[in-house]
């Protein structure tokens, strides 16, 4: 799943919609489209255990049965956990931060801890993307709150056998967008960090920010007292 | 002593998915080789006693979409012992990392290397494919030429329009199958799942021998061509005993009792055609001279109001489609399209599902199908095929549509709401003049008007769109010479002038058009001989591939392996495109039966350059095209008088069923 592009994601979502039942509400117009919105999208190439959106609908409907209907209307590796009644509110302004994990196979873990903190040092790591505005250089460093190297506690995902790095990092929402190959252009800056094989990232987490620099539930705040009806 | 290898080897049906994952993040469109389609079927390797790899030769965004491929996927998987996966041409940027990293052609559902299949099966519907064939014989490990194959390697099958003449690939085939496929497969699946069964007899050769001997199966190996000295084919014999002078086409008769596809393939990945797609028939006697597909798919075979029905409301519930494609040669002909069309606007009204016509003919096209096909808000896009651009022409070509009848149509769509409608034509065909291309200007010119003045408003659009005629065999046009590419490109020029002639005109006119070097390397690869492979493999060893391709297609790297390599047979280019042939020579594919009498095809032709119109059989005497008789088949077309009953309305919320 972690190759299926934002768009890719979208037109199946749509289908699954359709194949659930699901009393979607249309835009008006030419041609119509159904109500989505989704919240800060992972980029393609990364997989996600945490993406949000919100559903306009025609007509209430309970949100545990819709959450089981769209996750078995939805293809394996792509799973509903949870659907909430919105409250008001922008899902999108809930997201402040991103809790994002990091397999480097093949790089030794004490380089990557030398070349992490090269980087948190740094007062400020300048990076270039490829942006929709043409190629930009911004910092990496401000956004980051947090970037660890955690010991590989189980074996990482599929590959096994081989020395593997993990970095986990905790990226404040911002414009432009940091996201974690950023990060790792970051550590291509500031140490040289060069990965001999393409890293594997996952996204772990995202909502909002705590005082205490942890992510919470964006959808907490819809839990408690909801409203009943669509929106 | 032998030096123990440090890499095991693999293990067959093993995914090769983590030696392939690593090289993903650097192509474009990864997901397109991930799988996982909904509908797609990974089974257990070890249980399966046959195994399909299926391929369409081409991108996974085109050959995903393929109703063949998709067809013969579905009915080989429902046997409970085989197995079936799909393949598609990796794009060049995947292709070189593959090399670099020793990954082979790999199926997308599991991600098997093709090679440890029994049969690779590949469905042409171009020509353009065959560069695409050699990329993945090679990517799979398996030697190029069938000819150096041993019994670790499945038998290489070719199927799809183009398998009408695969003496081309002849050299990289082990075999190929005419016509349709959803039996063929059956049988041959039965064929290699006994010969397995009884140890493998004889290897290789005696499963292609018994494949031969159904009559159905072409083993090319089995035949011999002798040549005349002028470069012409002198015969075409078989070269053992028990193998038949003719391999016959196949034809499915009853298509309600094949229903597929009924649980068609849904891809995360984007693809060309995002809609459920249900044949309403197969086959079409409207006689259009240049149409290959007319030809070889006869007899007429509809499928009735009522499966058509259930396939959509079973297709749509499982796939989640918000379109129907209702496909065909020309589907406006079906003897109830009227009844089929306001039956499943009524079913899906208000649910945003919209109905297409990929193919209307200009005269079948009338206000109540426009309405039916408009009523759920959405219009697909409508395209009109008059192909011809003079009356003369179109006469020569057999498509007996009158310039009044596409007015009258088209005006008809404008004034129903569409803004924009496509025309497509053919440039090159045989006895053209510059004359009867330049009438299409007049002809646009007069749709721009009349809709305008139907419609009171300068909002409304036409495309011009023009492909280059391709001479194919099992037509009447099989004798035909090409037009040469320079000709063709200064015709088009000259109708792109006179379009913009009239500037209020020409500005509601949009104009497409491919130039004329393709179609020439088309004709090359669609009537060429054994001889024709060399020049393919010449072309794909420089580089070619994905020649469909505009950005990929070289024309010079065709021309330039040409005459590299046929100057040996005594022949060049020229000699299989511009030349006409005559009556008494002995075409490539004349042992290949499409059912079709040469005589009449002869016939045809003769007819064609006299301006001598044949109508359709469907609603006309017999004109004696012989595939009836020849393929002991029949027209079967309906009324069958049944509607299209409402369907009840299913609300809420599809909640799985518990486990």
């Amino acid at each position: 799943m972690r190759f299926t592009s934002h768009r890719d994601f979208a037109r199946a979502f749509e289908r699954a919609l359709r194949r659930a039942g699901v009393p979607v509400a249309f835009s008006q117009g030419f041609t119509p489209h159904p109500k989505i919105s989704y919240a800060s999208a992972a980029p393609t190439g990364v997989a996600s255990e945490a993406e949000y959106l919100e559903i306009g609908l025609r007509e209430q409907v309970d949100p545990a049965e819709l959450r089981a209907a769209l996750d078995a209307a939805l293809s394996p590796g792509l799973d509903v956990l949870d659907a909430v009644v919105a409250s008001g509110g922008s899902l999108a302004d809930r997201i402040e931060a991103s809790h994002w994990r990091i397999e480097l196979p093949e790089v030794d873990p004490r380089v990557l801890s030398a070349a992490v903190s090269a980087f948190t040092t740094a007062e400020e790591v300048l990076v270039e993307r490829m942006t929709k505005q043409g190629r930009r250089t911004f910092d990496a460093r401000a956004a980051v709150i947090a970037i660890d190297v955690v010991a590989p506690t189980e074996t990482p995902s599929e590959v096994a056998g081989v020395p593997c790095a993990i970095l986990e990092l905790v990226v404040r929402q911002v414009t432009p967008s940091v996201r974690p190959d950023d990060v790792l252009s970051g550590l291509r800056v500031v140490a040289a960090l060069e990965p001999p094989v393409p890293p594997r990232v996952t996204r772990l987490a995202q909502g909002t920010l705590t005082a205490q620099g942890a992510i919470a539930d964006p959808l907490d705040a819809d839990r408690d007292g909801a409203t009943i009806g669509g929106h | 002593m032998s030096v123990p290898s440090t890499t095991p080897r693999p293990v067959a049906g093993e995914s090769v998915w983590p030696r392939l994952e690593p090289l993903l993040p650097q192509v474009t469109k990864p997901i397109q080789y991930v799988g996982g389609e909904l509908g797609a079927v990974v089974k257990d390797w070890a249980a399966a006693t046959v195994r399909w790899a299926l391929m369409y030769p081409d991108a996974y965004e085109v050959g995903l979409p393929n109703q063949g491929v998709q067809i013969l996927y579905e009915v080989l998987n429902e046997l409970p012992d085989v197995l079936a996966e799909r393949t598609y041409a990796v794009w060049p940027d995947l292709e070189k990392l593959m090399r670099a990293h020793g990954v082979p052609q790999f199926t997308v559902d599991a991600h098997r290397s093709v090679r440890d299949f029994d049969v690779f099966g590949v469905s042409f519907s171009t020509e353009l494919g065959y560069t695409n064939l050699l990329t993945a014989i090679d990517l799979a490990g398996i030697p190029l030429l069938a000819a150096d194959r041993t019994d670790a390697d499945p038998v290489i099958v070719a199927g799809g329009h183009a398998a009408f003449n695969p003496e081309p690939i002849a050299d990289f085939v082990d075999a190929a199958v005419l016509g349709d496929g959803e039996e063929a497969v059956l049988e041959i699946t039965a064929i290699v799942r006994e010969w397995k069964a009884e140890g493998s007899p004889g290897g290789r050769d005696e499963l292609l021998l018994r494949l031969a001997r159904t009559e159905s199966v072409y083993v090319p190996r089995f035949y011999d061509v002798d040549y005349l000295p002028d470069g012409r084919i002198q015969r075409v014999v078989p070269n053992r005993a028990d193998v038949p002078f003719r391999v016959h086409k196949r034809t499915t008769m009853d298509l309600d009792a094949w229903p597929y596809p009924k649980k068609p393939l849904v891809p995360l990945a984007e693809t060309v055609h995002e809609r459920y797609a249900v044949e309403i028939f197969r086959g079409c006697t409207r006689g259009c001279r240049f149409c290959q597909a007319g030809m070889i798919t006869r007899p007429v075979r509809e499928r009735s109001i009522t499966t058509v029905g259930q396939m959509v409301q079973q297709g749509l519930e499982f796939s989640g489609f918000h379109e129907v494609g209702l496909l065909s040669l020309s589907s406006a002909d079906h003897s109830e399209i009227g009844d089929m069309c306001s039956g499943l606007a009524e079913q899906y009204a208000g649910t945003n599902v919209s109905l297409s016509l990929p193919s209307t003919r200009v005269d079948a096209f009338n206000i109540d199908l426009a309405q039916e096909l408009s009523r759920n808000g959405r219009r697909t896009g409508l395209t009109f095929a008059p192909e011809g651009g003079s009356e003369r022409i179109r006469k020569v070509i057999n498509k007996m549509v009158s310039k009044e009848d596409l007015i009258r149509t088209v005006v008809t769509a404008y004034t129903n709401g569409w803004r924009q409608v496509k025309l497509y034509f053919m440039c090159g065909l045989p006895t053209e003049t510059d004359e009867d291309v330049l009438e299409i200007a007049d002809m646009a010119h007069e749709v721009i008007r009349a809709g305008r003045a139907a419609t009171g408003s300068k909002d409304i659009r036409c495309t011009v769109s023009i492909g280059g005629f391709v001479p194919k065999p099992h037509t009447p046009f099989q004798w035909a010479a090409m037009e040469r590419p320079e000709v063709i490109d200064a015709r088009l020029k000259l109708l792109k002038q006179a379009i913009n002639a009239d500037r209020s005109l020409g500005r509601a006119i949009g104009f497409r058009y491919h130039d004329g070097e393709p179609s020439l390397i088309e004709g090359l690869l669609s009537r060429g001989d054994r001889r024709v492979g060399a020049v393919i493999r010449k072309v794909w060893e420089n580089g070619g591939r994905f020649d469909g391709w505009s950005e990929h297609f070289s024309y010079q790297r065709w021309v330039d392996a040409a005459a590299e390599v046929l100057p040996a047979f005594g022949v060049d280019l020229d000699w299989y495109t511009t030349r006409e042939r005559d009556e008494l020579e002995v075409l490539p594919w004349d042992h290949l039966d499409s059912g079709l009498d040469k005589d009449w095809l002869w016939q045809d032709w003769q007819d064609s350059l006299s301006e001598y119109e044949q109508d359709d059989c469907r609603w006309t005497p017999c004109f004696d095209c012989g595939v009836c008789p020849a393929m002991d088949t029949e027209i079967q077309i309906g009324p069958t008088g049944k509607k299209l009953l409402p369907l009840t309305p299913i609300n809420g919320l599809k909640l799985p069923t518990p486990q």
